[in-house]
C-alpha cells in the first residue's frame, strides 16, 4: 500500500465521518414567523434546495397567506403539496406562489415537494 | 437566464454531439483532432447552463443539512468534470463525456417526467372544465344570461335542450331527460320531471325546464367531488412511510457507498485512480431516488381521477391500502341491496279495517314501511281516522288509542305481549318466506290482521354480489328484518350469509364482531343510522343517494345508487394499490441491483455500468414509473360504462 493510498483511506474515513455528522447529527432549524399587517398575515418561504425556513408559525384567527419564492430551477422542487388541504401547486409557472392557509383552528399543516422528498410545515397557534 | 428543462436538454444535447461521434468512432481508432479542447469547451457550456442549477440547488440543500437527488447529480457531474480538467492539464485521459451525458440524460428524465406529471393531473382540470360558464336566470320576470358566479340559491333558472345544467337544484316546471354520466358514470340518460333533483354540469338532452337553485358555488355536487378528488390525490398512502424513511437516509448513504467503492477499488484492489473514480461516479448517478418518490403519488393521482369519472370517489390513499386486504363485504339491506321503496303486496284479515287502523297509526311515523302502508291506504281511498295518545314502542312498532281501544302496528317483536291465532301465524310465515316483511296490526288484546310489504332487490344487486363472490369475498347482509324475509331476499340475490333481526344501533357492533373473528370488513350502506357502521368497518362505502352524514363517514363514496359501483370501487382501488406496489418494487429493485453493478461488483462477469449508462438508466427508471401509473387509465374495470 503506497503513501497516496494510505492518505486516500484516511481522507475517505474522515469524509464518511463528516457526512454522518453533517446529515444525521442534531442541527438547529430556523423557524419563520409571519408579519401581521392590517388584519392579515403573510409569511415567505424561499425555495432553493429545500424550504427555508422549513417551519412557519402563524397566529390563529388571522387570515394567512404563505408565499413560496421559487429560486430553484431543477424539477425536484417544482411542486408544493399540502396534503391536508388538498393543494398541489406548480411553483414554476410564476416566481412567487401564494397559498391561503385556514387559521380558524390550531394545528399543523405539513407540506412537501411533489415527490415527498422535501418537507416543511405550517403551524397555526 | 430562465430556460425550461426541455430547452436546456436540446442545447446540451446538440453540444454533446461531437463527444457522441468520438465515442462511436473510438472502436475504429479514430481520434477527433483537438478532441480534448472541443470536449472541454462544450462540456463547460453544458455544465454552466444545465448542471449548474443542480449544483446550486444541491449546495443550498447541503447548507440545510439535507441531501437529495440533486446532490447526487451534482456530485456525479462535478467529480467527472473537475477530474477531467485536472486530467487534461496533467496529460491523462479525460472523461468530459461522462459529465456531459449524465447531465443530458438527467435533464431528459426531468423534462419527460414533468410532461407526464402534467398529463396525470390533467384529469382533474377536465372535471372542473365540465362546469357551465353562465346561466339563464329569472330576474324581474325575464330570463337573462348571467355569469355562473352570480347565480344565487333560490334563483329560478331555465335550461334549454343541449345546454348544461349550471348548478344543483330542483325542477319546478317542465320535464326532460338528462345525461348525468359525468357525475354518476351512468351512461343511460335519466328522465326528470317536476320535483326531481338536477345536478350542476350534467347535460340536458331534449326538454326545456325551469329549476330552483339549491346549491351554488363550492356547495354544488361537482365542486364537492372535485374537492374530494383533490384531497385524495394529495393524500398519503401508509405504504409511503417506507419511502419517506428511506429518502431521509438514502442520499447520504449512497454518498458513503460511493466513497467506500472508491476506496476498495483504489486502495485495496490497486485499481488505477480513474477506474475507481468512474465506479464511484456511476454509483452516485444510478442511485437517484426519483422513481421511488414518484411511485405512489403518480399512481394515486391517476387512480383517483379515473375512479371519479366512473362515479366512485375514493377519499384517500389509506382506503386503497385497506381495500386490498378485504375478505368480507357487509351490506345493509334496505336501500342498498333493495330499492328502498317498499310496497304493500298483501293484506290479511278484514282489508278495510286492517288498513284503516294501520294507516291511521302509521301516518305519524317516518319509518319507510309506514310510508308504504299510508300510500296503499291512499291508493285504496281509505279514510284515515283520528288517533290519540300516539307512542312509539322502541324497536317494536307504534301504539295509539283508536275508537276507545288500544291499537298497535309493528313487527313480530310485538308478539311477545300479544296473542295471535295459529292461522295468522302460518299466514305470516308463508308471506315471510316470499321475502315479504310482515307488519302485525292489533286491536285490544289480539292481532286482527297482517300487512305484507315487499321491498324488491335492485336489478343489479344479484350480478354485483356474484361478481364479489367471484373475487373470493364473503358477502353478508345485515338487516333489522325478520329472518324469514331476510333469508328469502338473501337467497334471491345469492348472498352468502344473512344476519337478521339486528336493531339499527347494533349494526356497528355486528361489524365489530366480524372484525374480532379476524375478518377485514367493508360495509356498504346509506342511511343516517349506518354512519357508525360505516366508520367501524375497515372500509366504509357510502351509497350516493345517502345522506351527508353517511358520505362523511364513508372511505369510498358511490355517486350512483347501484351495487355494481361496489365492484368497481373495489376493483379500481385494488388495481391502483397494486400499481403502487409494482412501482415501488421496480424503483427499489432498480436501486438495489443498479448500485452493486455500478460499483463494479460484477466486473468478473463483464457486467459494468459507465456513468453515462447509469444516467440513462436513471432517467429511464423515473419515466417508466410514471408511464406505469398512466397505464392505470387503460386497465379494464368491471362493469364500466363504455
Amino acid at each position: 500500500m503506497g503513501i497516496s493510498q494510505i492518505i486516500t483511506l484516511i481522507v475517505a474515513i474522515l469524509l464518511i465521518g463528516f457526512i454522518l455528522w453533517w446529515f444525521f447529527g442534531k442541527h438547529q432549524e430556523a423557524v419563520g414567523t409571519a408579519t401581521v399587517d392590517q388584519g392579515t398575515q403573510e409569511a415567505n418561504i424561499v425555495v432553493k434546495g429545500g424550504y427555508s425556513p422549513s417551519t412557519v408559525v402563524l397566529k390563529q384567527g388571522v387570515p394567512a397567506k404563505v408565499n413560496f419564492d421559487m429560486n430553484d430551477s431543477t424539477a425536484c422542487l417544482s411542486h408544493v403539496v399540502f396534503e391536508q388541504l388538498g393543494v398541489d401547486k406548480d411553483l414554476t409557472k410564476q416566481k412567487i406562489t401564494t397559498i391561503d392557509i385556514p387559521t380558524d383552528k390550531k394545528g399543523t399543516y405539513n407540506f412537501a415537494c411533489g415527490m415527498d422528498m422535501f418537507h416543511g410545515k405550517v403551524v397555526v397557534k | 437566464m430562465k430556460l425550461s428543462n426541455i430547452k436546456r436538454f436540446w442545447i446540451s444535447f446538440i453540444l454533446s454531439i461531437p463527444m457522441l461521434i468520438q465515442m462511436f468512432a473510438m472502436p475504429f481508432h479514430w481520434m477527433m483532432p483537438g478532441y480534448n479542447w472541443i470536449a472541454f469547451i462544450t462540456t463547460t457550456i453544458i455544465m454552466a447552463i444545465s448542471a449548474a442549477p443542480y449544483w446550486s440547488s444541491a449546495w443550498a440543500a447541503f447548507k440545510h443539512h439535507s441531501a437529495n437527488m440533486n446532490t447526487l447529480v451534482a456530485v456525479g457531474t462535478a467529480v467527472a468534470y473537475f477530474y477531467s480538467i485536472f486530467a487534461m492539464f496533467t496529460g491523462h485521459e479525460v472523461y468530459f463525456e461522462s459529465a456531459a451525458f449524465v447531465t443530458v440524460f438527467v435533464l431528459l428524465g426531468d423534462a419527460m417526467e414533468e410532461q407526464m406529471h402534467n398529463n396525470a393531473s390533467n384529469a382533474l382540470a377536465k372535471l372542473i372544465d365540465l362546469q357551465a360558464k353562465d346561466a339563464e336566470v329569472e330576474r324581474n320576470g325575464e330570463f337573462v344570461k348571467v355569469p355562473l358566479d352570480q347565480v344565487k340559491v333560490g334563483d329560478i333558472i331555465r335550461v334549454k335542450p343541449g345546454e348544461k345544467v349550471p348548478v344543483d337544484g330542483v325542477i319546478v316546471d317542465g320535464s326532460t331527460t338528462i345525461d348525468e354520466s359525468m357525475v354518476t358514470g351512468e351512461s343511460m340518460p335519466v328522465t326528470k320531471k317536476k320535483g326531481d333533483d338536477v345536478v350542476g354540469s350534467t347535460i340536458n338532452i331534449n326538454g326545456t325546464f325551469n329549476f330552483k337553485a339549491t346549491k351554488v358555488g363550492s356547495d354544488t355536487m361537482l365542486s364537492q367531488i372535485v374537492d374530494l378528488v383533490k384531497k385524495a390525490q394529495t393524500s398519503h398512502a401508509p405504504i409511503q412511510n417506507l419511502t419517506d424513511k428511506i429518502s431521509n437516509i438514502f442520499v447520504p448513504a449512497v454518498l458513503i457507498i460511493a466513497i467506500i467503492t472508491f476506496v476498495i477499488w483504489y486502495v485495496f484492489l490497486n485499481a488505477p485512480l480513474v477506474t475507481a473514480l468512474l465506479f464511484a461516479v456511476s454509483v452516485v448517478v444510478i442511485a437517484c431516488p426519483c422513481a421511488l418518490g414518484l411511485a405512489t403519488p403518480t399512481a394515486l393521482m391517476v387512480g383517483t381521477a379515473r375512479s371519479a369519472k366512473m362515479g366512485v370517489l375514493i377519499k384517500n390513499g389509506e382506503v386503497l391500502e385497506e381495500v386490498s386486504d378485504l375478505d368480507t363485504v357487509v351490506f345493509d339491506k334496505t336501500g342498498t341491496i333493495t330499492v328502498g321503496k317498499p310496497q304493500v303486496t298483501d293484506v290479511v284479515g278484514d282489508q278495510n279495517k286492517v288498513l284503516t287502523i294501520a294507516a291511521s297509526l302509521e301516518e305519524n311515523s317516518e319509518h319507510p314501511l309506514a310510508t308504504a302502508v299510508v300510500k296503499k291506504a291512499k291508493e285504496d281511498k281509505i279514510a284515515l281516522a283520528q288517533v290519540k295518545k300516539f307512542a312509539a314502542i322502541e324497536g317494536k312498532g307504534v301504539r295509539a288509542s283508536y275508537d276507545g281501544q288500544t291499537a298497535f302496528v309493528g313487527s313480530d317483536r310485538l308478539l311477545e305481549d300479544i296473542s295471535i291465532s295459529q292461522e295468522m301465524k302460518d299466514q305470516a310465515i308463508k308471506l315471510q318466506k316470499e321475502a315479504k316483511t310482515v307488519v302485525y296490526v292489533g286491536l285490544g288484546q289480539e292481532i286482527i290482521g297482517l300487512i305484507a310489504i315487499q321491498d324488491v332487490p335492485k336489478p343489479s344487486s344479484k350480478a354485483a354480489i356474484a361478481e364479489l363472490k367471484k373475487r373470493g369475498l364473503k358477502t353478508i347482509m345485515l338487516t333489522g328484518d325478520n329472518p324469514n324475509v331476510a333469508n328469502a331476499i338473501g337467497k334471491e340475490v345469492g348472498i352468502d350469509q344473512v344476519i337478521a333481526g339486528v336493531l339499527p344501533t347494533e349494526k356497528a357492533a355486528e361489524i365489530k364482531k366480524l372484525q374480532d373473528e379476524g375478518r377485514k370488513v367493508a360495509f356498504v350502506g346509506d342511511g343516517i343510522n349506518d354512519a357508525p357502521a360505516l366508520s367501524t368497518a375497515d372500509v366504509g362505502i357510502a351509497m350516493g343517494s345517502g345522506t351527508d352524514v353517511a358520505i362523511e363517514s364513508g372511505g369510498i363514496v358511490l355517486v350512483q345508487n347501484d351495487l355494481m359501483g361496489v365492484v368497481r370501487a373495489l376493483d379500481i382501488s385494488k388495481k391502483t394499490f397494486n400499481r403502487i406496489k409494482l412501482n415501488l418494487f421496480w424503483a427499489l429493485i432498480y436501486n438495489t441491483i443498479g448500485i452493486p453493478i455500478a460499483a463494479g461488483l460484477f466486473m468478473g462477469l463483464g457486467l459494468t455500468l459507465s456513468p453515462e449508462l447509469a444516467g440513462l438508466a436513471m432517467a429511464f427508471s423515473s419515466v417508466s414509473v410514471v408511464t406505469s401509473s398512466l397505464l392505470l387509465n387503460k386497465t379494464k374495470i368491471a362493469g364500466e360504462a363504455a
